[in-house]
């Protein structure tokens, strides 16, 4: 069954075209890599599934639903979450708050109850907070719930994030660039990391530039060069690809 | 090897020299001139000379610090001692105060409110607001009117005033929510303008600048609020209720989803937030606290202009807010108390008061720019 279909996605900035009539379908509990040199609309394409930038023509359905003009908290809501290329944590809040409040699409909050502190909300707080344990130790940052996101490293800042974004309980998540900037221990361990959502029932959509962590996690690949899909199919098809060679190392003249 | 020679100091003074310039003339400023650059450059020569002297002070320190935290036990029981005395304090100061300084407090309870108000909107949401005073004018004069033209009681009028200020909350947010930042800010200015200079000018209703007088203080089982100690106790209660239910929301998931729209108002979309749905509700809570506090003071005054309500009130309240500590409970409490109290006690230099708290004020932001009970480290990011 195919858990998101890309109808014929087209962004223009003005005369830019980010994006030119991209399609592709994810199967349900599938990993699809889209990979592509920069600037190819990889994240443009990210925005556009997520809300956060209306798409000028072509359609997203998700499970069958048209969620092309949708507001980024309904989709949430409709379980597709996402993490960000540049980390975009909340700073100031401390690593399990970051995930508590990551829940607050699958939680009722009543101003009344929260103001009289009533048994309900009570345990509807430590609830959260249990859960909110649960993610931390899923990306292994559970030694650490009360430290400020901004104080932590780099690679736990990436991994925080993934753990914010399972909080809203996803079934599809969008993964930009989870692996850059790490080092290989921590990029092995982010593929772990990936596989084991993946085993959860998770379908996954990853940006990345990695390419053994692409060719080795993936299902699928598609491949976008200039904002039009110059190929897609599974990684072995794809290391073949002409079109593909040629759009990263440069055609020979 | 030639030290470079430290123009900084030189800068300062000339500065200041010239800031008094109009006011003095060039004499006095010659004078501040050469007194300050001279202090300085003294102060940096003994700095030079105490590094030392400062080095072992803070290894002093840090060794008494290290006790303290052994001690910790006994540091406890010691706070909560003072904070019962404190407590203590609080409640019987009508017995043993004078007039005035009960009055003085009686209206930094009613800036507390406000400051609380502010503090969710500015501290916790984010949203830079310079037009809060906009509100407490609607909530005095709600009262104001309601009491005067249609004789309402204060504990009929009080829901009716919150409701009318909760709802000119939302009239102001639908279209400035649109606008981020700076924007938004120049936006609810303006909205502040507006409502004083509609008081200021609809004579019919709100009698000009005149002002509206002969309002009843709130009554309570019968017995008029009027007296000074009264109303202190009656105020205390407002304080009481506004911080426990600040404090409560806070820590609820509305007030988590208001720091992460703070923090990042697109991760917080992402997260699943209905970022303007979350930032109307700052807005209205804020403006609740804001039309409370105008109401209270209508019934203290027993009177209402549209002088009380004039920008620098608005930029008053930010300050507390901001001197404080933004998004700490505490710290707004205590910036609040700070900046009614310290203008009365310098009354003795009148004429440089404002000039003592306006650089006292700067050199805070410079050296704790997250204000002086700002736990987490937030500082104001526009």
């Amino acid at each position: 069954m195919f858990l998101l279909e890309v109808r014929d996605l087209t962004k223009h900035f003005g005369g830019i075209r980010a994006i030119e009539e991209v399609r592709f379908r994810v199967r349900e509990g599938h990993i699809m890599s889209i990979i592509g040199p920069n600037g190819a609309g990889k994240t443009t394409l990210f925005n556009c599934l997520t809300g956060l930038t209306r798409p000028t023509k072509g359609g997203v359905f998700f499970n069958d639903t048209d969620i092309t003009v949708f507001k980024p908290n309904n989709i949430v809501k409709l379980g597709i979450a996402r993490t960000f290329q540049n980390i975009r944590l909340f700073k100031e809040m401390s690593v399990i708050e970051n995930v508590m409040v990551s829940q607050h699409c699958r939680t009722k909050t009543s101003l009344l109850s929260s103001i009289l502190g009533n048994k309900a909300f009570m345990s509807g707080e430590k609830a959260i907070r249990e859960r909110a344990m649960e993610y931390l130790e899923l990306v292994n940052l559970e030694d650490f719930p009360e430290t400020l996101a901004c104080n932590l490293p780099y690679g736990r800042q990436k991994r925080l994030e993934i753990a914010r974004c399972i909080a809203t309980e996803p079934r599809l998540m969008l993964l930009d660039e989870p692996t850059a900037g790490m080092n290989p221990q921590e990029t092995s361990e982010m593929m772990e990391l990936i596989k084991k959502l993946q085993a959860l029932g998770k379908t996954i959509i990853l940006i990345e530039h990695d390419m053994k962590v692409v060719m080795g996690i993936s299902d699928n690949i598609a491949v976008l060069d200039h904002g039009v899909k110059i190929a897609e199919g599974t990684p072995d098809e794809i290391k073949k690809n002409q079109m593909v060679i040629d759009a990263y190392l440069g055609k020979e003249h | 090897m030639k030290k470079k020679f430290n123009l900084n100091p030189l800068i300062i003074a000339v500065w200041l020299a010239l800031l008094f310039l109009p006011f003095k003339g060039v004499k006095a400023a010659l004078i501040l001139f050469t007194v300050i650059s001279t202090s300085i450059y003294l102060l940096n020569f003994l700095l030079v000379y105490t590094k030392p002297l400062l080095a072992k002070l803070k290894e002093a320190c840090a060794v008494l610090m290290n006790n303290l935290q052994t001690k910790k036990k006994q540091t406890e029981s010691a706070l909560l001692i003072s904070r019962y005395a404190l407590l203590v304090f609080i409640l019987f100061v009508p017995f043993f105060a004078k007039d005035y300084f009960i009055d003085v407090l009686i209206l930094a309870g009613i800036y507390i409110i406000l400051a609380q108000g502010l503090n969710v909107v500015v501290g916790f949401a984010g949203l830079l607001n310079l037009g809060f005073v906009a509100f407490y004018a609607i909530g005095a004069y709600s009262y104001a009117l309601l009491n005067t033209k249609m004789g309402l009681g204060f504990w009929s009028s009080l829901p009716l005033s919150v409701v009318i200020v909760v709802f000119s909350g939302f009239l102001l947010a639908v279209p400035a929510l649109r606008l981020k930042g700076d924007y938004l800010a120049i936006v609810t200015l303006g909205f502040g303008e507006i409502v004083r200079l509609l008081a200021n000018n609809w004579d019919t209703v709100t009698k000009g600048p005149n002002g509206i007088g002969g309002i009843e203080p709130p009554y309570f089982l019968g017995t008029s609020l009027g007296r000074l100690s009264y109303f202190y106790y009656f105020i205390l209660v407002f304080v009481a209720i506004t911080v426990f239910v600040v404090r409560r929301v806070y820590k609820s998931g509305i007030g988590r989803a208001w720091v992460a729209i703070r923090e990042d108002e697109i991760a917080s979309s992402s997260i699943g937030i209905n970022t303007t749905a979350y930032k109307l509700y700052a807005f209205a809570f804020g403006a609740f606290w804001a039309g409370t506090a105008g109401a209270l003071f209508a019934a203290k005054m027993q009177f209402v202009s549209p002088e009380s309500f004039t920008f620098m009130e608005s930029v008053l309240i930010l300050s507390m807010v901001i001197l404080g500590g933004l998004g700490s409970i505490p710290g707004v409490i205590l910036g609040a108390i700070i900046l009614v109290i310290l203008p009365e006690m310098l009354r003795g230099i009148q004429l440089y008061r404002m000039l003592a708290l306006g650089s006292g004020l700067v050199l805070l932001m410079i050296f704790r720019p997250q204000g002086l009970l700002g736990g987490k480290g937030v500082s104001f990011r526009g």
